[in-house]
């Protein structure tokens, strides 16, 4: 079998899985990333492992495919999680309204969801608001939003993938309508050089747009931050959501002796450019006050953005109508006429396995090999591999 | 709104060149404004090589850290104006080595935290004012420690003695003892029981200094000392084990 070389680019959560599964699956492998591996929007993601109940009244395959790869990651990665639950508080008649279809679409989705009196749910959580009036427990989690993925990177590497940080894909390289290899700039020693492969993959996250214009394909992309808001101390030990249909501010992460309240949404033109809206970072005390209101004196430890890709349609979908997944956008370029080009953007850190999983089959399946994806069974190394 | 423009002096290196110099770039600057973000609007509007290691941008990855006007700090969470210094000095910490710019090669650094096999998350504490909940035995949660190296930058001892394990090791030991989960605390305890170990520090506590998430590895470390003191007098009297 010819040894194939897939070229990864982007060292955010989503490249390091396709990483991990191309290598596991026999093939050479070669990432590279602008900074430091999850420099991007992995890094500083809100750090909650879905359980998908979130999504499971308005979103439903969303929902099942976060169950099903939150278990799969408490599997493969043992040690790596807070694995204290979540709570859905209901602290209005609105909220308890909603929680009845709340347990409906988790029951639907195979989420195991508890329905706790205010009593119970105090003795859980004794921080939670005086208003609340009924809670839900799911298997939420918190994840560490870098030390996960360095553990697909460790193996990764493990498995003779080559990692270069610090190395931006300046130019793509084609022969007619064929992706050949990438043009790097090396920061470190500030060279720039050339990398062959025999396929690319564009997992550039928000950047996605910008590293397909290189190659002359269409990725419509507006990045879509939002902002978070870290306060000392631990506030809660579980997940702490708010039993509404997703909003502003319902979600409190614990992490560390941390309490991560988030997120907003709101679009920019660059993804190098978030900026901080002071009235989001107001938004986030007041509407995690209204689960928590120990929010409202906790200290202050930092207010960040960070930006998901917003997938705006594209002409060749338009046409053919077709898309792998809602979830998450997985192109094969050769719908325009280009080659040995695959993007993989949107999706969630808890279904980084996932999309890798179906970006790899298409990977194999561009290439004409046969390889079975193997990630779902393989114990990850320690994400202390990835240095030493 | 940028409300002020404030001066940073950066230490710059790439490999291959025979020494360091320092880069001087104005930045504009507004009320929230991190030594991070400054950095990282250096790198997108002036010179896109700055190198920086950045991840979680709220003091929890570690990544970050280097040295601001000359301390150990997570420019993550230094607001600039707060430092009132024009200048604002950026170097890379000490006792790494460093591969380019502000980037520093966490290699050995973990190399000697590993030995010591600290799991990742221990027990949560229960909020002071909480009841122990029914049903769950225990809330876990992920170990201070950030792996952030500062401690290693402010320590004498790493800085004069390459041998040193150094703080940041020696407190991911204590932690075997303090709560093993499955670990083996008396290897840990071993390990350390040397001259290149607990014994090597000079008690000075630059490192609990400026551990920026309340790690406190010299009191770690006197507490290393302190079990196998203990040990050691129990073995003199003759009760060989507790
Ligand atoms: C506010 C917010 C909160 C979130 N919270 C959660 C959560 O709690 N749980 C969850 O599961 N998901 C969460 N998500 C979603 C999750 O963060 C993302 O789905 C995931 O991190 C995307 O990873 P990625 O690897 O695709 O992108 P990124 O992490 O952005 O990786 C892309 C990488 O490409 C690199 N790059 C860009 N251009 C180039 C170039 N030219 N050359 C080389 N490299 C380049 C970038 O530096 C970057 O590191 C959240 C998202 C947001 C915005
Ligand atoms: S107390 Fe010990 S470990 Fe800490 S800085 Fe001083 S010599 Fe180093
Ligand atoms: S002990 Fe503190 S200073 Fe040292 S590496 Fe850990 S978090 Fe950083």
């Amino acid at each position: 079998m010819k040894n194939f070389h897939a070229l990864i680019v982007g060292g955010g959560g989503t490249g390091a899985a396709v990483a991990h599964d191309l290598a596991l699956r026999g093939l050479r492998v070669t990432l590279v990333e602008r900074g430091e591996v999850t420099s991007g929007t992995t890094g500083r993601h809100h750090g909650l492992l879905h359980s998908g109940a979130r999504y499971a009244v308005n979103d439903q395959e969303s929902a099942i495919e976060c169950i099903e790869e939150n278990l799969i990651l408490r599997r493969i990665a043992p040690g790596s999680f807070e694995e204290n639950d979540g709570l859905f508080v209901a602290v209005t008649e609105e909220d308890v309204e909603y929680s009845h279809a709340f347990i409906e679409g988790c029951a639907e989705c195979g989420i195991p969801a508890q329905r706790l009196t205010a009593a119970e749910a105090f003795r859980l959580e004794p921080n939670l608001s005086a208003e609340t009036i009924l809670a839900v427990r799911i298997p939420d989690a918190t994840m560490d939003a870098m030390r996960l993925p360095l553990r697909f990177f460790a193996s990764a590497k493990s498995n003779g993938a080559e990692i270069k940080t610090y190395t931006e894909v300046v130019g793509i390289t084609k022969r007619g309508n064929t992706v050949r290899g990438i043009r790097v700039m090396d920061h470190a020693t500030a060279k720039h050089y050339e990398i062959g492969a025999d396929i690319v993959v564009n997992a550039t996250g928000p950047w996605s747009g910008q590293v397909a214009e290189m190659a002359g394909v269409d990725v419509p992309i507006r990045p879509s931050p939002g902002v978070m808001l870290a306060l000392r101390g631990r506030l809660c030990n579980m997940v702490i959501n708010r039993m509404t249909p997703s909003g502003d501010g319902d979600i409190i992460v614990p992490q560390r002796g941390l309490s991560v309240v988030g997120t907003s949404s709101w679009v920019v033109d660059n993804p190098d450019n978030l900026g901080l809206p002071k009235d989001h970072v107001q938004r986030m005390y007041d509407e995690g006050a209204k689960m928590i209101p120990r929010v409202l004196d906790a200290p202050f430890r930092a207010a960040w953005s960070a930006a998901r890709p917003l997938i705006g349609e594209r002409k060749a979908d338009a046409e053919s109508g077709r898309a792998l997944s809602r979830t998450f956008k997985c192109f094969d370029h050769a719908d325009e006429g280009v080659e040995g080009f695959v993007t993989i953007t949107g999706g969630k850190a808890t279904t980084l396995r996932g999309m890798a999983e179906a970006t790899c089959d298409v990977v194999v399946e561009k290439l004409g090999l046969e390889a079975a994806c193997r990630t779902r069974e393989t114990q990850l190394l320690p994400f202390e591999a990835y240095y030493t | 709104m940028p409300e002020a423009t404030v001066p940073f002096k950066i230490f710059r290196y790439k490999q291959g060149q025979n020494a360091g110099h320092y880069d001087t770039f104005d930045v504009p600057i507004d009320e929230d404004t991190t030594v991070l973000v400054a950095l990282q609007t250096i790198r997108r509007d002036q010179d896109s090589t700055l190198m920086l290691r950045h991840s979680c941008h709220h003091a929890s990855c570690g990544t970050c850290a280097m040295l601001v006007n000359g301390r150990e700090e997570l420019p993550c969470v230094v607001n600039v104006l707060d430092l009132r210094s024009s200048p604002v000095v950026v170097e890379p910490l000490r006792n790494i080595p460093l591969v380019s710019d502000l980037v520093v090669d966490m290699t050995d650094f973990y190399a000697r935290v590993n030995p010591a096999d600290r799991p990742y998350v221990r027990h949560s504490e229960f909020l002071p004012w909480a009841q122990t909940p029914d049903g769950i035995d225990s809330y876990s949660r992920f170990e201070n420690c950030i792996e952030c190296g500062a401690c290693v930058s402010a320590c004498p001892i790493s800085g004069t003695d390459p041998d040193y394990y150094g703080p940041a090791a020696l407190a991911a030991a204590w932690r075997v003892v303090e709560e093993p989960r499955g670990r083996q605390p008396q290897q840990a305890l071993n390990w350390v029981d040397n001259e290149k170990g607990c014994w090597r520090c000079h008690v000075a506590f630059e490192c609990t200094e400026v551990c920026p998430s309340g790690v406190d590895p010299g009191g770690k470390i006197m507490a290393l000392r302190g079990e196998l003191s203990k040990q050691k007098l129990r073995g003199l009297f003759g009760f060989g084990r507790r």
